[in-house]
């Protein structure tokens, strides 16, 4: 299947990448490539056939609802770019 | 010391011969002089591993060691380690120090292993050369002008360059068997879920499991039995039992039945590495087994499916690094949607870039059956081909790769042909079977390897396999000329 470029913009933008300019063009070509070779799949009868999620087929393992871990948030905070009184900064939101 | 299999230095710290601090010393010396040559470690902390040395040595002293105490061993910088920053090659994650432990680290800790430094991989384990990495490719020992393989390609080149007596590599669609086969190194890819995921960095997880790089079969055994197990913090983790994975390297491969998937040896497969594959299937059948041609019908769809799942789940995976929490920010942000995009193009390298928009594409509406649901599909149909077989064999071989190891550059300007390097080893992954690369000869001095495949949790056939075939060949001894060998 063949992409526009502007359908590699909005990817882009769901995927929250900025590409530069410059760039779409080639970001543009290499993903077409990749996508005519994944449209051999197209030609595969697989009516009936149950999607794989898990190799193994596992299903997901409950645990009981009980605390395990002690807070740590100064640790996990230490490596963040910004934070001040315990919450992390990011650009004003809301006007 | 530098020379020796995991194994025997495990003898030569029982009996004394050296300590763990002098056998850390001289990894750690060698390192330090050789590695600039094939650039396999992005961190070493050698006051870190000095200490873990002391501490082993005194373990040993006391009479309460593992088998692995006092071996230094080399982590893939995928897995999370305190205090230690932890890259995945990736200039997002370039100022990452976690705040804890993978399950991985843990157990080889508990267990007294020292930890050597991180290697070199893949950026996020996207890649089949190691060319993907923030840090430069590492470089392959036997020829440092061709690509060592990847992801795990530091894991690979410094073990193989004796800088390192084994490693940790993870493999999503061949990370550990591709960059073992061109290094000329064993390494094996468990069972889906074996290894605990836990602190390892996720790239697309129904596939990614982590596996040990050594070069012997042993090895890789002593090391699997200390990194398998039920984690109950990966919720992916096995809760199968394990068992001890030296207990039957010994056993015979009288009545082994070997099956030859066609589509293995045919178009695509170079001409010199096909006749080592051949030579290798020969010393298998001189032991006792017998060859038995088998066929996995779906084998061309591999690569597809690979990639759009692979994409689809890194997609997802990959969303959590916002530069807010951790990681890479870009410079004064003029609103939160400027943090987010321009924080992820410069983070992320090109590769990882391609494949978050293929899997978002992939995911996104309109295209969601097309893709993704079609790719799970076809999946199970791969899966099945593999069931099938395993009903008239015990195991499974051929080429681990399509040839020997490229140039460095040969293929980094077109992202489908790097993609058809891995087109033997992507199925074992969709299929979730343990896979195996042992060294099986070389082409023009480079090396090549033999790919194994088990049945689910089979990996104690695996390596009962790889260590019988390595009884009677010597290939996992090659080392690559101008380094030292022998008693050294």
């Amino acid at each position: 299947m063949a992409i526009e470029q502007d359908e590699i913009e909005k990817i882009a933008e769901l995927a929250r990448i900025r590409i530069a300019p410059d760039q779409i063009g080639q970001v543009t070509q290499r993903i077409t490539e990749i996508l005519h070779m994944v449209d051999q799949l197209q030609a595969v009868d697989t009516s009936n056939v149950e999607p794989m999620a898990n190799p193994l087929d596992a299903t997901q393992r409950l645990r009981p609802d009980a605390v395990t871990e002690s807070n740590q948030r100064e640790a996990f905070q230490a490596i963040a770019p910004a934070v001040e009184n315990g919450l992390y900064l990011v650009p004003k939101v809301i006007e | 010391m530098h020379d020796k299999s995991v194994a025997q230095l495990i003898a030569g710290l029982q009996a004394g011969q050296f300590s763990s601090a002098e056998l850390t010393r001289c990894f750690l010396d060698r390192i330090g002089e050789l590695d600039s040559a094939y650039n396999s470690f992005i961190s070493v902390d050698e006051g870190a591993a000095m200490a873990a040395a002391a501490g082993a040595d005194e373990r040993i002293a006391a009479g309460n060691a593992s088998p692995l105490t006092g071996i230094p061993i080399a982590q893939k910088d995928i897995f999370c380690t305190r205090g230690m920053r932890t890259s995945c090659g990736s200039r997002m994650l370039d100022n990452f120090i976690p705040p804890y432990n993978a399950t991985l680290i843990e157990r080889f800790n508990r267990d007294g292993a020292i930890m050597l430094g991180k290697t070199n991989m893949d950026e996020f384990a996207m890649g089949s050369s190691n060319e993907n990495s923030f840090y430069g490719p590492a470089r392959n020992p036997w020829d440092t002008d061709l690509v060592p393989g990847g992801s795990s390609g530091g894991s690979a080149a410094a073990v193989a360059a004796l800088l390192a007596p084994a490693a940790t590599g993870t493999d999503t669609g061949g990370s550990i068997r591709q960059p073992a086969a061109f290094c000329g190194i064993t390494g094996l890819k468990p069972t889906y879920g074996r290894v605990s995921r836990l602190g390892m960095v996720a790239f697309a997880s129904s596939l990614d499991q982590a596996g040990p790089m050594a070069h012997t079969a042993e090895d890789c055994a002593l090391l699997l039995n200390s990194m398998a197990g039920h984690d109950p913090l990966d919720s992916t983790s096995s809760e199968s039992a394990t068992e001890d994975y030296c207990a039957q390297l010994e056993k015979s491969l009288q009545g082994l039945r070997i099956g030859l998937p066609r589509e293995y040896f045919g178009e695509g497969l170079d001409t010199a590495t096909a006749r080592c594959i051949e030579q290798a299937l020969k010393e298998l059948e001189a032991q006792g087994a017998s060859l038995v041609e088998v066929s996995l019908p779906h084998s061309h769809l591999t690569i597809p499916t690979y990639y759009v799942i692979a994409p689809a789940e890194a997609s997802t995976n990959l969303s959590r690094f916002d530069g807010v929490r951790y990681g890479h920010r870009c410079e004064d942000p003029t609103d939160l949607h400027d943090l987010y995009t321009r924080t992820r193009e410069e983070g992320f390298g090109d590769e990882v870039k391609r494949r978050i928009l293929v899997g978002t594409y992939a995911l996104s509406a309109g295209y969601y059956d097309a893709y993704y649901k079609k790719a799970q599909q076809v999946r199970r149909l791969i899966k099945q081909d593999f069931l099938d077989c395993f009903e008239h064999v015990d195991v499974i071989a051929g080429p681990t790769t399509p040839g020997p190891a490229f140039a460095l550059g040969a293929k980094s300007d077109d992202p489908v042909a790097m993609y058809l390097e891995d087109v033997y080893t992507l199925a074992v992954n969709l299929a979730g079977l343990p896979g195996m690369s042992i060294p099986a000869g070389l082409v023009d001095g480079k090396p090549i390897g033999l790919q194994l495949i088990g049945q689910h949790f089979g990996e104690a056939r695996l390596l009962n396999v790889a260590h019988q075939f390595q009884q009677a060949t010597d290939w996992h001894q090659q080392r690559p000329a101008g380094l030292t060998g022998g008693n050294a």
